[in-house]
């Protein structure tokens, strides 16, 4: 049980203990850049304002994003797969049961004839 | 086809009980189909212990060693006990449901969808 | 003395102690709220220390059987017997000390992260005892090497499971969602009964050892294996027979929901038993194995789309449970698919099966770990609707962090341990059919949107008024999630020696046939 090893996975390796060592001085380094640009911006001038398109910015309180808004374009691009398996999660406990039987029969049938 | 009716029927009440379940839209219909499908399957554990002409599996006074296989009513009367259980259970829920949904037709028993 | 009766009666125990202590719960609540609490401490405590103690003999000297009632119960056959064993026997190989394990970390972590009662008051007994029941159930199955006290230990699991569903009415929603979960458990279980009386009725036994050795694989045979695998991919929420999952997991108490989790990878670890050990070599294995291929890619595509769509934090969790199981099932589904074919198992069908097996315990902690913060927030927030959240990453700091820790690993972000084990299956996937794997790794971006969806809505944002006074969760939940989220770091950073350690013997276990029948039969 060595304490760095790494994982067989049959074609390939993986090695977490190297990555995050790699990821740490990838992260000092870019802190180190950081460190380099200047730390307040300077003082009477709207430089550390956002900016949108000269519009009014809102406040933060009025600008949360609902759950229900993300993702929609991708719906929307599914709509015809979402059309048909929406629907089939009726949840009422008969289809559940048919949906079983249905699977069960098929199988059965998949053991008779192979 | 005498010696295999046992059989036959266990299966043709597994057979009737799923259709029960199937068909029928009351809750408490469906679990006395249910109860019949486990039925069928005591009746098909019981019938594949049983042997021609064997007594009950009591050795004190018994008439001849010819006996039926007690582990498989041993397991039939398990599944008396656990089907006993189960129907209880679903039968205080469907009690329940009644209570707060006002009925206790399956398909409205569906707030939980999509 | 006492560590000598505890080491060689360890399976027995593993049922024994949480059985007394679902008994005992209500007798213990007369006493008091703390008497209680310490009480079922105790006894998850006391199970987990008898599996790890379990597992540690079963990898150091080999499968462990148990004859009840027997005079030695390491002797699973008697002189008188004829040659077959006649007693109820627990077989505990890698693989079933290797769930046992699992089952015992979650519930123990499930017992802590329940005791502090929020706004149930009354009836916490009756809880605590149904969660113990359910430990027995699970325990049970994964122990158990015969075909009868399976089905007796599924029904158990499945009742506890269904009352501890329903145990908050809610309106009779949750009872809902109970009733579905027992109408189709209890139909399932029946169904798998009849399956126990065909292999009975034909080989005189209920043995699986025995059973496994004498396998003809005729009709009988066959329709048997169909009646078992349904019904036990229908408990482990196979796609098309998912429906109930998602409706049980949203309904359940938060601690229950991880729990049942776990039951359900239980019933996955039958499916697997009765395809490896019960049938093994004499199966038709390619059907089957591209049968059970094709349920898990179905459960990964449906599970993963459907759960993009969902509003309630539970049930998109639940549809990823659903997807999660796939990659289970794709992954032992193409070991199961090469089993004959010693090369390919060489080359990449043992990977494949130690990456099925592998995400199966990730799955149980980083699921685990998710759930259980979707009932943080339910505890603080009141709701499980994403659109009325938000903003709770300014008060419930940790929370957030377990589950950042816990959304990385399902996404399979490095360094979590969900990569390790998706890693594997891609790899070894593609070598048996690359479009597998690429579907695999379309429905982990998904996965990854999906989650990213959950956390903005939940934790991002500035604070809103409705939460101001919400603060972090108490302390034993924060435990319970503390524990899960250490558990899936820790590995995700060493996944070779956990792989080494418990998957390998696991799925060696499950391939090789022989040993397992050796293992009670006598002989090799």
């Amino acid at each position: 049980m060595a304490l760095i090893a790494t994982l067989d996975t049959g074609f390939g390796a993986w090695n977490p203990v190297i990555w995050i060592v790699t990821m740490m001085v990838a992260l000092v380094i870019a802190w180190l850049i950081r460190s380099r640009g200047e730390s307040v911006q300077p003082p009477g001038t709207e430089a550390g304002k956002p900016y949108l398109s000269g519009n009014d910015i809102p406040y933060p309180e009025e600008t949360h994003v609902a759950a229900s808004n993300l993702y929609w374009g991708f719906t929307d691009a599914m709509k015809r797969y979402y059309g048909r398996a929406v629907p089939l999660h009726t949840g009422i406990l008969t289809d559940y049961v048919l949906w079983y039987i249905g699977v069960l029969a098929l199988a059965i049938i998949m053991a008779g004839v192979l | 086809m005498f010696a295999n009716l046992p059989f036959i029927t266990a299966g043709i009440l597994i057979i009737i009980g799923i259709v029960t379940i199937v068909t029928q839209h009351n809750l408490i219909k469906m679990v006395m189909g249910l109860a019949v499908v486990e039925a069928g399957v005591n009746l098909m554990l019981v019938a594949t212990g049983y042997r021609e002409g064997g007594a009950a599996p009591i050795f004190t006074n018994a008439p001849s060693t010819e006996m039926v296989m007690p582990t498989a009513q041993a397991m039939a009367l398990t599944n008396i006990v656990i089907g006993i259980a189960t129907t209880a259970l679903l039968l205080s829920f469907i009690l329940i449901i009644f209570r707060k949904y006002g009925s206790a037709d399956v398909r409205d028993m569906r707030r939980l969808k999509g | 003395m006492i560590g000598e009766f505890w080491s060689i009666n360890a399976p027995a125990l593993l049922i024994a102690i949480p059985m007394l202590g679902a008994f005992a719960t209500p007798l213990l609540g007369k006493m008091g709220k703390t008497p209680r609490n310490l009480w079922i401490l105790l006894i998850t405590a006391l199970t987990f220390a008898t599996s790890a103690l379990l597992a540690a003999e079963v990898y150091t000297t080999g499968p462990v059987i148990y004859t009840f009632g027997a005079v030695d119960p390491a002797v699973a056959l008697v002189s008188d017997s004829g040659g077959i064993p006649v007693r109820i026997i627990f077989n505990v190989d890698a693989m079933s000390a290797f769930m046992a394990l699992m089952a015992s970390v979650v519930g123990l972590v499930a017992g802590i992260y329940s005791l502090p009662s929020g706004k149930m008051k009354s009836g916490r007994d009756g809880y605590f005892s149904l969660l113990l029941l359910l430990l027995v159930g699970i325990l049970g199955m994964v122990c158990t090497g015969d075909l009868f006290n399976f089905f007796v230990f599924l029904e158990i699991s499945s009742l506890a499971g269904a009352a501890l569903v329903a145990y908050r009415i809610d309106k009779g929603v949750a009872v809902e969602a109970g009733l579905k979960y027992a109408f189709l458990s209890s139909l399932a279980g029946l169904i798998f009964l009849y399956a126990v009386a065909l292999l009975y009725g034909q080989y005189d036994s209920l043995n699986i050892a025995v059973i496994a050795e004498r396998m003809q694989f005729g009709f009988l045979d066959k329709v048997a294996l169909a009646l078992f695998l349904t019904g036990l991919a229908m408990k482990a929420g196979a796609v098309p027979m998912h429906f109930w999952m998602p409706d049980t997991y949203s309904m359940a108490p938060s601690a229950i929901t991880a729990f049942l989790v776990v039951s359900s990878q239980a019933s996955l670890y039958g499916v697997f038993r009765i395809a490896f050990t019960l049938y093994g070599l004499r199966l038709n294995y390619v059907t089957v194995g591209w049968f059970i291929i094709i349920l898990g890619v179905l459960s990964m595509l449906v599970g993963v789309s459907m759960a993009i769509l969902q509003e309630n934090v539970k049930r998109l969790m639940a549809y990823h449970s659903i997807s999660q199981t796939g990659y289970m099932l794709l992954g032992v589904g193409v070991g199961l698919a090469v089993l004959g074919d010693p090369a390919m198992m060489e080359s990449f069908g043992l990977t494949a099966m130690e990456g099925g097996l592998f995400h199966l315990v990730n799955n149980a902690m980083y699921k685990g770990l998710l759930f259980l913060t979707a009932g943080a927030i339910f505890f603080r927030a009141g709701t499980h609707n994403l659109n009325k959240l938000g903003g709770l990453g300014h008060s419930m700091k940790l929370t957030m962090l377990f589950f950042i820790i816990g959304a990385l690993a399902i996404a399979g972000i490095p360094p979590f341990n969900g990569f390790s084990s998706k890693l594997m299956i891609y790899e070894s996937v593609f070598a048996f059919n690359p479009l597998l794997a690429i579907i695999a790794m379309v429905v982990s971006i998904l996965t990854l949107a999906s989650f990213v969806k959950v956390f903005h809505a939940i934790f991002m944002g500035p604070k809103r008024g409705e939460y101001a006074g919400v603060n972090e969760v108490p302390v034993p939940m924060l435990a319970a999630m503390g524990i899960l989220a250490l558990l899936t770091v820790l590995m995700g950073i060493f996944p070779q020696q956990f792989v080494d350690l418990m998957i390998r013997p696991a799925a060696g276990a499950l391939v090789n046939q022989g040993s397992y029948i050796a293992s009670v039969m006598g002989g090799l």
